[in-house]
């Protein structure tokens, strides 16, 4: 069914029709895409190179692998060495660095990690071991949210003591918004600051979740256009051609579209709102390279507190992690990580191989920031994609 | 890890159903969709179906993608009975 979203002569004329509107404009445009599908897409597809020279595209904090808090990694690791206890967790996951290394790290030391595909599957897992506790490492935005609470429900309905979660969900708008309010404040300002973004383009499974009017505050509140699309070549420059005539178009006439009807409504997916609601609420989150921003995660509400790992293991050594013997912590890790400059990517402060650390000391490989670790990120699709590119 | 990819129904049991993807069998869970039907085309994450997909909005937007890009319209794309590769 993708493929006529691929087709390479359609992609083509939409290059053309946009090459001709910023030539009408007269300046290059730049903007972010807030998704690490839209990231790997731009990157794989060539549209970053199609562009060149009229039309920028920023990663922004779309990654949820990349925004992962170190202290929230450093909690699971020191989880993982617990005895009876197996901390579950997404693949990609596996490789990011805490403060402390990585949870890989910690499987080679022998704590008992193992990656699950579906929250549900770790419902399963503890449901097959009850004398064992099962710690979920709850990431992801509002697409994943939702699956969480499920897992919640069922090991609810199953009678479960042994199943709980390290909530870590993040949610979109409110990292969009504290993203923008410096910038806004520094525009009315008149202090120079970072390049300014021009619009977004928004994540299209995000929105199938929290609906197209979420985002309504972009052209309210920040003057900006925002378009909701797809993962294909198609969709991806169907949504920039839409944003450069908004650029093009005079003030005021900013507004959020939904380029990807065929998947997002306009309220989004009620039944999975619901669920959301029902089983978390929003707390103040810390994101990596953003700082904490109030009500940008999702934790446990007070009826589910039972399922929260932070309450069940806290004082138990859960939360001690800087004191586990296997955990040292090694000072060049620590180094490198100073180096690392994912913040300032996931900002849109600069592009992935402006980082002087970019195919030199981090590679995928040998990745030294989780910008570089998670398939998602922007440093690793540059570096898979791109990289002939930027060697020109 | 946040992929969401397309795929379809082939078979509905209770809360889940068994999905085609490109080839391959994957059970997933359906109690985020309304009414689920086997043959529907959804977008699948994380182990459940999240949101079914519309065929007629895909044409329309193929449509005004091929306005925008100066093509003939040609010959409607068969969505319905595409295959995702
Ligand atoms: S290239 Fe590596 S060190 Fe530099 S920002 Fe990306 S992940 Fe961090």
């Amino acid at each position: 069914m993708n493929k006529d979203f691929r087709d390479p002569e359609l992609a083509g004329g939409l290059v053309k029709a946009i090459r001709r509107d910023i030539n009408d404009l007269g300046r290059p445009v730049r903007l972010m895409e807030v998704c690490g599908t839209h990231t790997v897409a731009i990157s794989r597809s060539g549209i970053r190179n199609l562009l060149d020279g009229v039309v920028e595209l920023r990663s922004g904090p779309g990654c949820p692998v990349c925004v992962t808090s170190q202290e929230d990694i450093d909690h699971m690791i020191s989880l993982a060495y617990l005895p009876n206890t197996t901390v579950l967790t997404y693949g990609d996951m596996l490789r990011v660095p805490g403060a402390t290394g990585t949870l890989e790290e910690a499987r080679a030391a022998g704590g008992d990690v193992r990656v699950l595909y579906s929250a549900l599957d770790g419902v399963r897992a503890a449901g097959a071991e009850p004398s064992r506790q099962f710690v979920f490492l709850a990431v992801g935005f509002e697409t994943t949210a939702p699956g969480t609470a499920l897992a919640v429900k069922e090991a609810a309905r199953r009678g479960l003591d042994n199943f709980t979660l390290h909530p870590a969900h993040k949610t979109i708008p409110a990292a969009l918004r504290a993203l923008l309010a410096p910038a806004r404040s520094q525009a009315s300002t008149g202090s120079g600051g970072p390049p300014a973004i021009e619009g977004f383009i928004l994540p299209g499974h995000v929105s199938a979740v929290i609906g197209r009017k979420a985002y309504d505050f972009l052209a309210a509140d920040f003057g900006l256009p925002g378009v909701i699309t797809g993962f294909e070549p198609v969709d991806i420059l169907l949504a920039v051609r839409e944003l450069v005539r908004s650029v093009m178009a005079r003030a005021g006439g900013k507004r959020v579209v939904n380029l990807y009807p065929r998947v997002v409504r306009e309220d989004g997916n009620a039944r999975a709102q619901a669920l959301t609601r029902e089983v978390l609420e929003p707390c103040p989150s810390a994101w990596r390279g953003l700082g904490t921003i109030p009500d940008s995660g999702l934790t446990l509400r007070e009826e589910w507190r039972a399922f929260n790992a932070v309450k069940r293991f806290a004082g138990a050594g859960g939360l001690q992690s800087s004191l586990h013997p296997a955990l040292g912590g090694s000072r060049s890790r620590a180094a490198g990580i100073s180096a690392c400059r994912c913040g300032d990517v996931l900002r849109g402060l600069i592009a992935a191989p402006e980082c002087p650390l970019f195919g030199r000391g981090c590679t995928p490989i040998s990745p030294v920031g989780p910008c570089m670790v998670s398939s998602e990120g922007s440093c690793a699709a540059h570096y898979a994609h791109e990289r002939r590119r930027h060697a020109r | 890890m946040c992929l969401a990819v397309p795929a379809r129904i082939v078979a509905l049991d209770g809360s889940h159903c068994v999905l085609d993807l490109a080839g391959n069998r994957l059970r997933a869970n359906v109690s985020l969709v309304d009414a689920p039907q086997v043959g529907d085309w959804v977008i699948v994450h994380a182990g459940y179906v999240l949101e079914r997909i519309d065929q007629q909005a895909a044409t329309d937007s193929l449509a005004l993608a091929r306005e925008i890009a100066g093509l003939s319209s040609g010959p409607s794309p068969s969505l319905a009975t595409g295959n995702d590769e």
